[in-house]
């Protein structure tokens, strides 16, 4: 098969600084060298490529849109593009890298004392501790705001019950960002403000049993946590924020990074059903020359491109400062919607070779049914635009 | 110790080269460029060094168009402290020789002792620069470099020298060394290099600035001139044999006797 090249049907390429540019081949060329090769057999087996996550920390991709505290402090854009060539690799890689820099050093990094920033982030940002980020739980998935698990004030400690459920990186992690009702003095859970802790591994009462059995981001490790009067120091708390806002902060951050990382899938999709397609022979000639097959990949090409553009223009605007979260659920639903539906007609053009992992689609069409249902399904973020347009919330 | 890297953009290995016009060379609109794979095993080998503190500073010396320039940034986020990109209308069309001579200039001017190179450059495939420019310098050349050692100013360098045989070869600065795959495994850029490479100033300098007779170079001094470009022959097709195994290989063995004359 030819070398992979990224689609720019729009010349959306002319857009991006030298800088934006040398960021995206840098990682696409690493996709290329380093996880192509070996992703299907790590799916096959189920098992995360950890031997790749010093070389991700070393390129500076942990936390790479973050200033400061050993972070390269590159533009949204940059950011973006790496989550899109890195989930061209694979979703289970990109997730590896969202978790860790959106979900786990963006709060410490926004929300934690200058102690806990000096602490973790250097290190996380070179992948020598790996953080993972739990807020769904067992019953509260789209509904995080009835969470159950709580924190408890003890004098010099807080302790911990719960569980938290999905939790990407769990059984790796050094580090857990548990968001957990803080419950006041003498009060119920109903009297509970959200706040968010860090656990680390080793803490008593806490452990992260990995799940098992997963169709889906097989290459990416996915772990409940539990906490049993899980006792930590009173300086594990994130003193910056409280409520909703804390998850959500981190979620709208890394929402961001799968519009883009969305995209990467659906152009391995693409890329792999044209080459397919022109090269297998049916009544005589190659399928790409019959009208259906066509449509096909005219459609492919056409919500690429109005992908790109959607994340370009969102990334902008995040790096101007002037991004809604609005925004981000449109971009996150759209990309992941299309390239969802280009995965499953990628996979009808290869016919039945399609379901072999000798070609990246099905893997990816898998691998996209996580990602079409974390970080806010598709129809929470229908919700989030229904509420946008008519100013009525209908989430209950 | 002040290390020179001798780097060439190239078209991509897997680009479809097309001949724009055969008297002036292959169509550059559709190329994408990189760094010629083996300047990049120079380029690590170099960067090795000062990391280890064996050299105080790495520059890249290009001769090129404007167009080179983001290879040469790739390079400087790798790394690579500084960069001289070797550029004058009195350069079009050099040859080797030309080449070479710009490079030689261009290397003392910028007072290195070590300049390390591709074993060749995949475009042109010549891996004539390289030595021309040691003989310009007066300098050694050791080629074809596979394993380099360096201690107190003595390099030592492992070379295929065919048969399966390797020679050691012994020598002390100042030198040129061409660079083999094996030799390294050459890094990646990080963000943080990339950043970097921003505040890195790529000079542009021409013959007045290194002090070189233009009339030594170009086209109107070139020795070598190409004048009629053309893609090699297509490969022709493969063959399939038919029928059973035991007349398939009969077959085939009596084509390589035969008709390719192998065995
Ligand atoms: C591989 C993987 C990794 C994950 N990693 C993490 C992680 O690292 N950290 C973490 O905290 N979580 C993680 N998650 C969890 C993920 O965020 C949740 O799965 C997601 O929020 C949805 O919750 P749920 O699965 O409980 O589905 P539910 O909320 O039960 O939703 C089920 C269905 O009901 C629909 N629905 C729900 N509410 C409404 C409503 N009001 N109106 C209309 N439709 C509704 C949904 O759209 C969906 O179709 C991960 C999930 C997966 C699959």
């Amino acid at each position: 098969m030819a070398r992979y090249e990224g689609l720019d049907f729009y010349a959306i390429d002319k857009q991006l600084t030298d800088e934006e540019r040398m960021v995206r081949d840098l990682v696409r060329n690493w996709v290329e060298d380093r996880v192509i090769p070996i992703i299907e057999q790590h799916c096959r087996e189920g098992r995360f490529p950890m031997h790749l996550v010093p070389e991700i920390g070393e390129m500076g991709l942990l936390g790479m849109n973050l200033e400061g505290y050993g972070c390269a402090g590159m533009s949204n854009v940059a950011y973006g593009l790496a989550c899109q060539e890195l989930e061209r690799g694979d979703s289970g890689i990109r997730s590896f890298v969202s978790v860790q820099g959106s979900l786990c050093m963006h709060p410490i990094h926004a929300f934690g004392s200058e102690e806990q920033r000096r602490r973790y982030l250097p290190e996380m940002a070179t992948g020598k501790l790996i953080g993972c980020f739990g807020l769904t739980e067992p019953d509260y998935g789209s509904n995080p705001g009835g969470m159950v698990t709580k924190a408890v004030d003890d004098g010099d400690s807080y302790v911990l019950n719960g569980a938290k459920m999905w939790i990407t990186n769990g059984s790796i992690a050094d580090l857990a960002i548990v968001w957990a009702k803080l419950i006041p003095p003498g009060g119920t859970l109903a009297d509970g403000r959200i706040h968010g802790f860090i656990v680390e591994k080793g803490d008593p009462g806490f452990s992260a049993p990995e799940m098992h059995g997963k169709h889906s981001l097989k290459a990416s490790v996915t772990s409940e946590l539990v906490f049993e009067d899980c006792r930590i120091p009173k300086d594990r708390i994130l003193p910056g924020v409280s409520g909703l806002k804390g998850p959500f902060s981190c979620l709208n951050n890394a929402r961001y990074g799968i519009a883009w990382g969305a995209l990467g899938a659906a152009q391995a999709c693409y890329w792999s059903a044209r080459e397919y397609a022109l090269s297998r022979t049916q009544f005589g000639k190659p399928i790409a020359s019959f009208q259906l097959v066509q449509n096909k990949l005219a459609w492919m090409l056409r919500e690429i491109t109005k992908g790109q553009l959607l994340a370009l223009q969102l990334g902008r605007m995040k790096d101007a400062g002037t991004m809604f979260p609005e925004q981000i659920s449109l971009a996150k639903m759209n990309n992941v919607d299309i390239a969802l539906q280009i995965a499953r007609i990628a996979r009808d053009i290869h016919g039945a070779n399609g379901i072999l992992d000798e070609y990246p689609v099905m893997r990816h069409m898998a691998n996209l049914e996580s990602v079409y249902t974390y970080e806010g399904t598709h129809d929470i973020h229908n919700l989030i635009l229904g509420r946008w347009i008519t100013g009525i919330p209908a989430f209950e | 110790m002040k290390i020179g890297v001798l780097l060439k953009q190239v078209p991509a290995s897997d680009a479809r080269i097309k001949i724009a016009d055969p008297s002036t060379g292959i169509d550059t609109a559709d190329i994408k460029w990189e760094i010629n794979p083996y300047d990049e095993y120079a380029l690590e080998a170099a960067l090795q060094l000062k990391d280890a503190k064996q050299a105080s500073s790495v520059v890249v010396l290009t001769v090129g168009g404007a167009d080179a320039d983001q290879r040469i940034r790739d390079a400087l986020a790798r790394g690579a402290d500084a960069a001289v990109r070797l550029d004058d209308p009195a350069f079009e069309g050099s040859d080797c020789l030309g080449i070479a001579r710009i490079l030689a200039a261009a290397a003392k001017a910028e007072g290195v002792e070590l300049l390390l190179a591709g074993k060749q450059a995949i475009d042109g495939d010549n891996a004539q620069v390289p030595g021309m420019v040691a003989e310009l310098l007066g300098w050694g050349n050791i080629s074809v470099v596979d394993k380099l050692e360096f201690a107190d100013g003595t390099v030592k360098a492992w070379r295929a020298s065919g048969g399966g045989a390797r020679d050691v070869v012994e020598a002390s600065l100042p030198l040129v060394i061409t660079c083999d795959k094996g030799l390294n495994e050459p890094r990646y850029a990080s963000l943080k290099g990339i950043m970097m490479a921003k505040r890195k100033k790529i000079a542009v300098k021409g013959a007045a600035d290194l002090g070189l007779d233009p009339s030594t170079v170009g086209a109107a001094a070139a020795l070598v001139v190409e004048d009629n470009w053309s893609l090699p022959p297509e490969r022709p097709a493969g063959r399939i044999l038919e029928g059973d195994d035991a007349t398939r290989v009969k077959e085939l063995v009596r084509l390589l006797r035969d008709e390719a004359k192998v065995i």
